[in-house]
């Protein structure tokens, strides 16, 4: 094994040479998925490349994301509904789920809070949460599908986005909503239109017919039944309809932008 | 000593070796050995993530480093077993190599086989003719990696292909069908590997055809 290496870079020490290409990555995000020194050693080995050019790798794979992006929108039907499931099947306990614990999940006090609406939009006054209660609201049990594999199933109850995109005035032409939140850290995410069209993308107000808990985003999160988990927004804060693509908390550190079920 | 080296070359020329493997059928195992380790490789470090069991796999055997970079590996070389994959199935139903290298199976011939292939009795003598175990298995192979992508399919778009998951009984049972091809993938890597390497003029055929 020892000579094939040698063979295979003649006088280049693979071990030293990975060393050294780590030390040029200074971005924890880009270590996170390139360090993986030793199974990427050993594929291209497998695959007999000569040299770890990581950075390449990434940015090859970042265009096929891309790619990605571009399909899935091909593939994604305006008019296609998520699976509706029986109160019965809602999984208890719903999960939380976020990047930190619940001790650190935002605490909003609901009467100073304001939805800020920004952007390509008619009427820019924010709204308060008893102006949003009054707006009908549609209830919905849908699974959740987290990106890192597992579901649940949960009842969300709230305001078509579309409707309130339409009562905004918002130019339903432009490409992107994106929404900004209380998370620690800044959580952010874009939401491509046609997605924030479908009828069962909603301002959730209720989780299992009561006021949304904390742990679940309140005041006001996005249930979209259509994205994976992380594209989801709790805590918001506002939303803004734009035709730039202004990245996103998760988006910027890899996952797929589009990341549509 | 010349003339030797000469009186070999021209018995090479009259009796040309027979092709067990045609050139497309090397290029497509070789690009799907690639694909299959890559999406094998990535799908472990994606399992980790929320382990279906109570093991996680080593992050020695992993790709991606993280979840984020293991599922930008993954739905890449997906691309690359997809359509490597349906290239092979379309030669393999056109040239009709499915039809005359994996029928019939009999299950008296997979007996037979077996025994023989178990008591060291099985013939290699002709390398384009697949006795009843391989039939067998590369025969099955082929389903599971059919029903591999389609589970994958319908975990990667249970909105959009909501038919494909209702075809596998959910969401949930689609995870775990993918899972269990993965696995059955990997057992049939190991003896496949095996094998070859105990019959080394087969891993020779499946390069240079001969």
């Amino acid at each position: 094994m020892g000579r094939l290496r040698k063979l295979l870079i003649p006088g280049v020490d693979k071990k030293l040479l990975v060393r050294d290409a780590v030390k040029t990555m200074p971005e924890l995000t880009r270590r996170r998925f390139i360090t993986a020194g030793t199974s990427l050693g050993a594929l291209t080995l497998l695959t007999g490349c000569d040299v770890v050019d990581s950075s390449s790798a990434e940015e090859l794979l970042k265009h096929v994301s891309k790619f990605n992006d571009a399909v899935q929108a091909w593939m994604f039907n305006p008019d296609a509904l998520a699976p509706t499931f029986p109160e019965s099947m809602i999984t208890k306990p719903f999960p939380f789920n976020a990047y930190y614990d619940l001790d650190d999940a935002p605490e909003i006090a609901g009467a100073d809070w304001k939805l800020e609406v920004r952007g390509l939009v008619e009427n820019k006054k924010p709204w308060t949460l008893d102006e949003l209660y009054k707006l009908p609201q549609v209830k919905q049990v849908t699974r959740h599908i987290c990106v890192e594999g597992w579901s649940a199933i949960g009842s969300w109850t709230g305001t078509p986005l579309r409707d309130f995109l339409k009562l905004v005035g918002a130019d339903t032409r432009a490409k992107y909503v994106w929404f900004q939140c209380a998370d620690k850290d800044g959580y952010n995410s874009p939401l491509d239109m046609r997605t924030a069209l479908h009828p069962q993308t909603q301002m959730t107000f209720k989780f299992g017919d009561e006021i949304l808990p904390r742990a679940y985003g309140f005041p006001m999160k996005i249930r979209v039944p259509t994205k994976l988990g992380f594209k989801n927004p709790k805590y918001v804060l506002s939303m803004e309809v734009t035709n730039d693509y202004k990245g996103g908390y998760w988006e910027d550190q890899g996952y797929n932008s589009f990341s549509g079920s | 000593m010349t003339s030797l080296a000469v009186s070999d070359h021209q018995a090479e020329t009259a009796t040309p070796a027979k092709v067990i493997q045609p050139v497309w059928v090397r290029m497509v195992h070789w690009i799907n050995a690639v694909a299959m380790i890559l999406m094998i490789m990535s799908g472990w470090q994606i399992y980790n993530a929320s382990p279906l069991f109570g093991f996680s796999f080593s992050s020695n055997i992993t790709l991606g480093g993280w979840l984020g970079g293991a599922l930008l590996w993954h739905f890449a070389a997906m691309w690359l077993l997809m359509v490597n994959g349906l290239i092979y199935l379309a030669l393999g139903f056109a040239t009709g190599r499915f039809r005359r290298k994996l029928l019939p199976i009999t299950p008296s011939g997979v007996i037979s086989d077996t025994r023989a292939a178990l008591t060291f009795k099985l013939s290699h003598d002709d390398l384009s003719k697949y006795n009843s175990v391989q039939k067998l298995l590369y025969t099955g192979i082929i389903i599971v990696g059919v029903v591999i992508v389609l589970s994958g399919l319908s975990m990667w778009k249970p909105v959009q292909l909501h038919w494909l998951v209702s075809l596998f009984g959910g969401y949930d049972i689609a995870r775990y069908v993918h899972f269990t091809c993965m696995a059955l993938i990997v057992a049939f890597l190991v003896i496949h590997v095996a094998l070859a390497l105990l019959v080394p003029k087969s891993l020779r055929a499946m390069i240079i055809g001969r």
